[in-house]
């Protein structure tokens, strides 16, 4: 591939000039582009990609999410996403077809309080997200501590082709399930999860400074005594 | 009636006819709000906070196409000479809605429908022009809250104090001057979202302050650059990095 160029930008900012494809966070007036949030833009010889360094999770098709039950009603769970509207889990998907509110108790699945991953099962910004938890790992999270980082975040902390989790997972000798909502399940021991933990909150805190898988691999190796 | 400009063409704080008082940027203060921003302009100290998009209430406001924005101006009532009634004003509510309007097209509302932004301005310490303030802190934490916006919003006034035409009008010259005229200006986009002006000039003084408040507003810009770029990329200028 030909060469990469990375600028730092903010709304309003003229990134390229030409004609280019334009994936996100881009304004295109003319042949002009322009930034809309502040982020790295890569602009390589045909596309320009903004990644945006702040901002809440924005809903997208098929994306997993870890959510809170928060209310249910007679057809199903609302779910806490940390996003602009409450997902909806309808109680067909968790029970089947047959589902009768008549017959069935919702609270024998799942109650409030209860944590979930899930997948984005439909969304089209005019109405709120549904939520399925049927596919392999999803589901009522059982057991495990979780972390909240900035949804923005979550590219860096899966990494490239996901380097940069699998870094973490053998560092710490922790599980971790990656809602792209910007919230972690931890499954591990103390020990691992403090480690887990302290690796995380160094991404978050440097997400845009190079060399940052290096770093991970740093403090993981030298344990979580230091934290 | 006191001398607002000295016979070497100095105003009261020293400045010359074309300067801006002296200016802090900080983004990214509060911790609990989606973006933030604080602005210390002259004797202004002005704390602007978003929130948001969330949720809208009460519902029947929800527009299922776009968001709403929310703006409220506030003086604390420690900010003023004499204590200021903390209940919201007839001018607090009119600055509400002009901030909330000079910021709007800034904004690509469409991307957040059935949504609202809450844009809090809290004016902490206030001097002559704190709605110019309020907007150019209020864009910035728009833009620390990552909502798409098409430009940042700069704004500063312009106005006839002793017959001179200056820039960025202070609390004395607002009142003992003859013309204040504040103006937002989109930079990149060239397009102005707030203009007002109480007083007379002729038409040539207009034009001359018009262009004066213009080019006050591309020199805050680049303060406000200054700010977003040292809070997100830990660096002062602007930079490109090649390769990888």
């Amino acid at each position: 591939m030909s060469e990469i160029k990375r600028k730092y930008v903010i709304p309003g900012e003229l990134i390229a000039q030409g004609s280019y494809g334009i994936r996100g966070n881009m304004l295109k007036v003319g042949d002009k582009i322009y930034a809309t949030r502040i982020g790295m833009a890569e602009v390589s010889s045909d596309t320009i990609k903004l990644i945006s360094l702040n901002g809440s999770y924005m809903p997208r098709l098929d994306d997993i999410v870890v959510g809170k039950v928060v209310n249910f009603n007679a057809f199903g769970w609302q779910v806490d996403i940390e996003s602009w509207f409450p997902a909806f889990l309808p109680a067909a998907n968790v029970m089947g077809r047959d589902y009768s509110s008549a017959r069935d108790s919702l609270a024998s699945q799942l109650v409030i309080g209860d944590q979930l991953l899930a997948a984005i099962a439909a969304y089209d910004r005019t109405r709120d997200p549904l939520l399925s938890i049927s596919g392999p790992g999803l589901g009522k999270i059982a057991e495990g501590d979780t972390i909240k980082v900035s949804a923005s975040k979550v590219p860096r902390i899966i990494g490239k082709k996901g380097a940069m989790i699998n870094a973490i997972e053998s560092g710490s000798g922790c599980r971790l399930s990656i809602g792209q909502n910007g919230i972690i399940v931890m499954i591990g021991n103390r020990d691992s999860v403090s480690k887990a933990t302290s690796a995380i909150k160094l991404i978050e805190a440097e997400a845009h400074s190079p060399g940052l898988t290096q770093k991970v691999q740093d403090i993981l190796s030298s344990g979580a005594r230091s934290s | 009636m006191t001398k607002l400009i000295d016979s070497a063409g100095l105003r009261l704080d020293g400045r010359k006819l074309n300067e801006l008082r002296p200016i802090k940027i900080d983004v990214g203060i509060l911790k609990n709000a989606d973006g933030s921003a604080y602005i210390e302009m002259g004797k202004n100290k002005i704390i602007a906070a978003v929130y948001g998009p969330k949720e809208v209430h009460p519902r029947h406001l929800v527009r299922p196409d776009r968001a709403i924005v929310k703006c409220r101006y506030h003086m604390a009532s420690f900010s003023t000479d004499t204590r200021k009634n903390p209940a919201p004003s007839r001018r607090e509510t009119e600055i509400s809605k002009i901030i909330r309007q000079s910021l709007e097209p800034a904004l690509i509302l469409e991307d957040y429908p059935r949504t609202a932004i809450h844009i809090w301005v809290e004016v902490l310490q206030s001097d002559g022009g704190s709605r110019c303030a309020g907007v150019t802190a209020a864009s910035l934490a728009l833009a620390d809250a990552g909502i798409n916006m098409r430009d940042i919003v700069a704004s500063c006034a312009a106005g006839k104090v002793d017959g001179k035409i200056v820039l960025d009008l202070d609390n004395i010259e607002d009142m003992e001057g003859e013309t204040d005229m504040p103006v937002a200006l989109m930079p990149n986009i060239g397009q102005v979202t707030l203009f007002q002006m109480d007083g007379i000039m002729s038409p040539a003084e207009f034009k001359e302050a018009f262009e004066l408040a213009l080019s006050g507003c591309r020199e805050l810009y680049q303060l406000q650059k200054q700010a977003l770029f040292k809070k997100y990329f830990g660096t002062d200028k602007p930079q490109v990095r090649e390769g990888e």
